[in-house]
């Protein structure tokens, strides 16, 4: 199953790599990770996608909790929660395929940020659903560069993560 | 006042009551040693091999319950030390490290003596810290003694570089911590415990098995209180012998891959398990699957939640600190009402005493051979039981462990999690420093007592009368078990030659070696050693039987109830 854990962190330097480490030293998977600093700026916010059975998505968090500079975890796929991802995509935008990447990126609620006389950069947010359907909607021979954030996430309602 | 980095080290140290620091001087940390030059309250003691340094103060910490220290150099000094750091991290050793590393501003230009400190032993400490402004120095050290001791113990390392050492700033010790990222739990959940009270005395087949954490906690006495109000069946690991009396009836021994035959039988076939400080490890359970085979109702004790259905599923999980569980244990233990059905459990023991009867330990002894667990069953006679035996890592290991009946905690010194050949002499070392009256063995082979032999002059600088039993067969004997059992005989670089006469070895260093090739001059030799020397170390060489094998044996994979229980099995 596919898992979204978000870590409050120690701002420190290495903090990083602690938890990089971790999950390579203990054969776990990591689909995306993404961290910056929150409004606080001594705690960093780690948001990191992993898949695995339960029994090793509790072992996760518990070795994530073991980390002398988490201060708090959790698994955001437990409850109702929302996950973003930011896409830069850098496409060939040429005679009739002009027109038709604008149209694509309209539709996709996108935004071409860039503009030169033979390319687009297309900005489009959402989960990672939203960013494989825009990829496969647009023909692939004309991206030219893809850079995705990876997932960030938050609990709905009142479900806060906070120190 | 304002003192340099340098002097702030010292100080730390001396306000944390330190009394020894092993270690080597280097480069980068020429301007701490300079200070220790200049004070008398902290001995240092110069091993010859960094690895040692982190040995000694293991065991020095394994011994006494202190926090070990440490004092290398950067690069090579602390790379030398990984080892010695990795073998405290798996068994959860409170250590200590304060290394040295090159000024900041040379830092990632691949400058002399340069090594990514925090990044090589990241994956084996608790915590690790590279100071980075004096002015942090003071803070981070009381918060390294902090982590090392307090929660799931471990090593903690502090990385300085030079120019900090050097550097002035105000000293102020600060006289607690307080971490928001890391607050270990001590007390129990009490409605945990009030359900693990209950399936044990519902208990028909009820077992306790107790671990390192028992040891490291200081919970044996607790222990020992609860297991007799019990009256159940107690096994230890490895790392948990001297956790309980090993003479004492209710004790079935070590379990696991070479466990007795009564302990890994009665673990296999309890209906409910008392897990206490202890990791259901693979050399303790075998296969997870097999030992799943028996439906059981498992308790864990463990201040690591992360130890917790790790591996086997768990149904009461009580995390908190073991003598902290234990009191509150025995305290409903005493309230309470109900008792353990006796019939149930007189017939449980019976089985028992049945799979006890087998005698899974005996072996056969003849006039010509030396058996080495004859070797140390005469040591067990000699020391009364009383001594502190370290070990280093093979069959020699496995029959100190079997044959020692460890009577009392933190005499038992041995590198359980990463099985490290050559920590048995410095291990003795620093056993002695922090226990200086104490009759200290180390059981050892021809194999890993080479991996560390150059400690023989550290023990010659500080007359440490430490008594080194080689069992000297010639072999790797682990290794060649396993390449007898499990790869058709071939026995692929494990024997091992051009061996040195270790008599003559441990003479050229000073110290008394003595060789023994019969059984009859077994005792009269150890006797020698431990009376005559006893203000000498001594080497005494055994030349044991070289086909010696390590019985019972539960094969890598095997399930706990599949164990070879001797040679005729093969």
């Amino acid at each position: 199953m596919r898992h979204i854990i978000s870590i409050l962190i120690e701002n420190e330097a290495g903090a990083l790599s602690r938890v990089s480490g971790l999950f390579s030293a203990r054969g776990y998977n990591i689909e995306s990770l993404t961290v910056a600093p929150t409004e606080d700026p001594t705690l960093s916010r780690m948001t990191i996608v992993s898949i695995g059975s339960d029994d090793i998505i509790e072992q996760i968090t518990k070795q994530l909790n073991k980390l002398i500079d988490t201060v708090k975890v959790v698994d955001l796929s437990e409850a109702a929660h929302i996950e973003r991802e930011l896409m830069l995509v850098k496409v060939r935008a040429t005679g009739k395929d002009r027109e038709e990447m604008k149209r694509v990126a309209d539709i996709f609620r996108g935004r071409i940020i860039d503009v030169t006389e033979s390319t687009y950069v297309v900005e489009l947010t959402g989960n990672t659903n939203k960013m494989g359907a825009f990829l496969d909607a647009i023909d692939r021979s004309l991206i030219l560069e893809t850079v995705r954030t990876g997932v960030c996430g938050i609990g709905r309602g009142d479900r806060i993560l906070k120190v | 006042m304002q003192l340099t980095g340098a002097e702030i080290v010292i100080r730390c140290l001396q306000e944390e009551k330190v009394e020894h620091v092993f270690g080597y001087p280097g480069g980068s940390v020429l301007f701490i040693y300079d200070e220790l030059f200049k004070q008398d309250q902290i001995k240092h003691i110069l091993v010859r091999h960094e690895q040692a340094a982190v040995h000694a103060a293991d065991a020095y910490s394994r011994s006494s319950n202190k926090i070990g220290v440490c004092l290398v150099t950067s690069g090579p000094g602390v790379t030398n030390a990984v080892t010695g750091i990795a073998t405290a991290h798996m068994d959860s050793i409170p250590l200590v490290v304060i290394s040295g590393q090159v000024p900041t501003a040379y830092i990632g230009q691949d400058a002399f003596q340069e090594a990514d400190t925090v990044g090589i032993t990241r994956p084996c400490v608790k915590h690790n810290f590279l100071v980075k402004d004096v002015k942090d120095l003071a803070d981070t050290i009381k918060k390294a003694f902090y982590l090392a001791k307090t929660g799931r113990p471990g090593p903690v390392l502090v990385d300085i570089p030079k120019d900090i050492t050097a550097k002035k700033c105000d000293f102020h010790y600060p006289k607690t911590i307080s971490m928001r990222s890391y607050n270990p739990v001590v007390k129990g959940h009490t409605g945990q415990i009030k359900k693990a009270l209950q399936l044990l005395l519902d208990a028909k087949r009820p077992m306790i098995y107790a671990g390192g954490g028992v040891i490291l906690s200081d919970a044996a006495d607790k222990l020992t209180k609860m297991t007799r109000l019990l009256g159940f069946p107690i096994t230890q690991t490895l790392m948990g012998l001297g956790g309980y009396p090993a003479t004492d009836r209710q004790s079935l021994g070590m379990l696991g891959m070479h466990g007795t035959y009564e302990a890994n039988m009665a673990m296999q076939e309890c209906d409910v398990l008392l897990a206490v400080g202890a990791r259901f490890d693979d050399r303790v359970i075998g296969s997870p699957d097999h030992f799943a085979k028996v439906a059981r109702k498992i308790i864990h004790i463990d201040i690591d939640p992360s130890s917790i259905s790790k591996r086997v599923r768990v149904d009461v999980p009580i995390v908190g600190n073991v003598p902290d569980v234990l009191d509150e244990l025995i305290k409903q233990i005493q309230v309470s009402e109900a008792k353990a059905e006796p019939k149930a459990l007189a017939s449980w023991w019976k089985q028992i005493e049945g799979w006890r009867s087998r005698n899974s330990l005996k072996y056969k002894m003849g006039s010509d051979l030396i058996m080495p667990q004859y070797v140390v069953e005469k040591l067990y006679e000699v020391t009364g039981g009383d001594a502190f035996v370290t070990s280093d890592v093979g069959q020699h290991q496995m029959w100190a462990a079997q044959y020692y009946k460890f009577d009392k905690p933190r005499r038992w010194i041995n590198s359980g999690g990463l099985g490290t050949m050559g920590f048995g002499l410095p291990a003795a070392m620093g056993v002695r420093f922090a226990n200086p009256k104490a009759t200290v063995a180390c059981i050892t082979g021809e194999g890993s007592i080479q991996m560390n032999i150059q400690e023989l002059s550290t023990c010659k600088q500080f007359h440490l009368p430490v008594k080194i039993l080689c069992l000297n067969n010639g072999y790797l004997g682990m290794v060649r078990q396993w390449q007898q059992m499990f790869h058709g005989n071939r026995y692929a670089e494990s024997y091992v030659d051009a061996l040195p006469d270790f008599v003559k070895l441990a003479e050229a260093y000073g110290h008394v070696g003595l060789r023994i090739d019969k059984p009859a001059d077994v005792e009269p030799a150890i006797r020698e050693a431990f009376v005559k020397h006893k203000n000498h170390l001594v080497f005494l060489d055994f030349q044991t039987d070289k086909t010696a094998n390590v019985y019972p044996m539960v094969a890598a994979g095997k399930g706990l109830s599949e164990m070879i229980l001797a040679e005729e099995e093969l």
